[in-house]
């Protein structure tokens, strides 16, 4: 069954009589027990989607479904069911205050779930086990390093055990190795307890790591949606790239109606090839090439990555973007 | 009631939070002892008879209330910092989505404020009689009450405009554009009754110069006055203004 149903989820933003369509009329759905991952740079409308789901925006179009509570309707039953992270990048933080203890910050929020009295220390402790945070119950936020605030951020959107949890970039700014023992707790969360988890992320890598299933957002509007083999796969295809002693040009006339050839690309003096199933494409072509009295220089095959299937589906790196300061989907408006 | 236990939730950890750093409290005693210390002696030969029209009595009666304004003023207008703190940090955000009340999260902030501002508010009276000022007891648990009541009122705007423009260069003036004038025309220093006639007229507008004149006539014992009465029915007035209009912007959908 659908733990997220959204149809036509629609944000616009009005400033200084400029209106920016921040999301333009998305369409998810997602089942118990994912690990959904939305894929999108800066700007895409990743956050301002995650947002409105977790009953933070009120959609100017659209209806959906959260954690079987209507959206629109009903926002704090969809509040009482998920848990929610948001993003800490730069100088926004993650929810939690670096004035306070790690101990009265889970305290706090259990109080706020409403978990009964007598449940939370036994709670806290659980939660300091599964995450990591135990014996840091005294020490203020402030002191924590990178990587242990990032997880208490996370343990405060899992005290009252929801089905649904939204992590809003949850790695962004750590170390590689807090990076991907945090993806062992995300993988854990889904594992024991079955939960739901919707990410947002701008790193291919994460999302190639973790996530069933991706969805990639650009310009406010999913483009792209699949596994991540199946993404690279549909929209990929292999890229093989080569140079031959008479020039790309000359190899491109040969090769481009070659099967399962989708694109071919020179540069430099390369020709660059994106070629369903490469590795069988690969003997035929070396044959053709021959035939035509091409001597090869050099060959190379490649698997996609999440990258170029993001190039190939918004026509632009990922990479570019990343290293922005704010988004422009956080700042808020109206 | 889940919103009084979700205000008294919010109200204890911002308790807690002021307790591990009370330096601002201090801080913001600070400015209204100095000038108990340093203004209030020039006051006592001004009343003493050197400006006609000072109302007679202890000058420290009169000083006193004026600084407790001041106090509530300064004290209050400022908490819409702290919220924007927290917004970076991403509290508000956090709070938000959980089940608690929206409004909880401006009424357990505004009552943090309220208890600070009468415990500073305390300590001030208490200076002000060892500096030789003398009032009845039930003029100044009136006065307390109006200090608690700006303090609601200016605490609940000052975090709206706070979480509104999320920007202490938008905050910092507007503050001062706002106090500033409010604490002149509302006679701190000097009874407005000495300025000219336009000047009064602006002064009659202010919401503050009602609420000091009550004070003033609590000190002096004047209860069932119509000074009291419409100083009650101002500062009632502006506290149920500033609160509905901060409850909205609170339980709005967007913030």
């Amino acid at each position: 069954m659908a733990i997220i149903e959204a149809r036509g989820l629609a944000r616009t933003f009005t400033s200084r009589k400029r209106t920016v369509e921040a999301v333009r009329g998305v369409d998810l759905t997602v089942s118990g027990g994912e690990i959904v991952g939305f894929l999108g740079p800066n700007g895409a409308g990743k956050t301002t989607t995650l947002r409105m789901l977790t009953t933070l925006l009120r959609p100017t179009a659209g209806t959906a479904t959260v954690a079987g509570a209507d959206l629109l309707a009903d926002p704090v039953e969809v509040r009482r069911r998920i848990g929610y992270v948001a993003q800490a990048i730069g100088a926004t933080g993650g929810g939690s205050d670096p004035n306070a203890t790690v101990g009265e910050e889970i305290t706090l929020q259990a109080q706020l779930y409403r978990v009964p009295q007598g449940e939370i220390a036994e709670r806290t402790a659980r939660l300091a086990r599964q995450l990591d945070l135990g014996g840091l119950d005294d020490r203020l936020v402030k002191t924590l390093s990178g990587g242990q605030r990032r997880r208490l951020d996370i343990s405060l959107g899992l005290v009252h055990s929801p089905r649904l949890v939204f992590l809003d970039e949850p790695t962004t700014g750590l170390d590689p190795q807090s990076r991907s023992n945090l993806w062992d707790h995300i993988r854990r969360l889904r594992e024991d307890l079955g939960t739901t988890i919707f990410l947002t992320t701008h790193y291919l890598d994460e999302a190639d790591a973790l996530c069933d299933r991706i969805l990639v957002i650009d310009h406010g509007k999913i483009v792209a949606e699949g596994s991540p083999d199946e993404l690279k796969r549909r929209i990929s295809g292999d890229v093989i790239t080569l140079s031959v002693s008479g020039g790309p040009d000359a190899a491109k006339g040969v090769l481009t109606a070659h099967d399962g050839v989708r694109d071919v690309t020179v540069s430099g003096q390369a020709l660059r090839l994106t070629v369903d199933h490469g590795e069988e494409a690969l003997p035929g072509m070396l044959r053709e090439l021959d035939a035509a009295g091409l001597a090869l220089q050099s060959i190379q095959l490649a698997r996609p990555t999440l990258d170029d299937v993001f190039l190939t589906v918004t026509g632009r790196s990922l990479r570019e973007d990343a290293p922005q300061a704010a988004p422009p989907d956080r700042v808020p408006v109206g | 009631m889940s919103f009084a236990r979700d205000t008294m939730l919010i109200f204890r950890r911002q308790i807690k939070l002021s307790l591990r750093n009370p330096a601002w409290v201090i801080i913001g005693l600070i400015q209204p002892i100095l000038y108990l210390a340093f203004f209030g002696p020039l006051l006592s030969k001004v009343a003493a008879g050197a400006v006609t029209g000072f109302p007679p009595g202890n000058s420290y009666s009169f000083f006193v209330p004026g600084l407790l304004i001041q106090l509530g003023l300064f004290g209050a207008a400022f908490v819409g910092f702290t919220i924007i703190a927290d917004w970076r940090y991403g509290v508000i955000e956090r709070l938000r989505v959980t089940p608690v009340s929206r409004l909880a999260i401006l009424s357990g902030r505004v009552l943090r404020d309220v208890v600070t501002l009468l415990v500073q508010g305390i300590v001030l009276v208490l200076a002000g009689v060892a500096f030789g000022m003398r009032a009845p007891l039930g003029g100044i648990l009136v006065s307390l009450w109006f200090i608690g009541i700006v303090a609601i009122s200016l605490s609940a705007i000052s975090y709206t405009v706070g979480l509104l423009t999320k920007s202490e260069d938008v905050l910092a003036p507007a503050i001062n554009m706002v106090v500033v004038p409010l604490m002149l025309l509302s006679g701190i220093m000097l009874p407005m009754t000495l300025g000219p006639g336009w000047l009064q007229g602006i002064a009659r507008a202010t919401p503050f110069r009602y609420i000091i004149d009550a004070m003033r006539a609590g000190f002096a014992g004047h209860y069932l006055t119509t000074i009291m009465l419409e100083g009650v029915l101002v500062a009632t007035g502006l506290a149920v203004a500033c609160l509905w209009i901060a409850g909205r912007a609170f339980i709005r959908e967007n913030a």
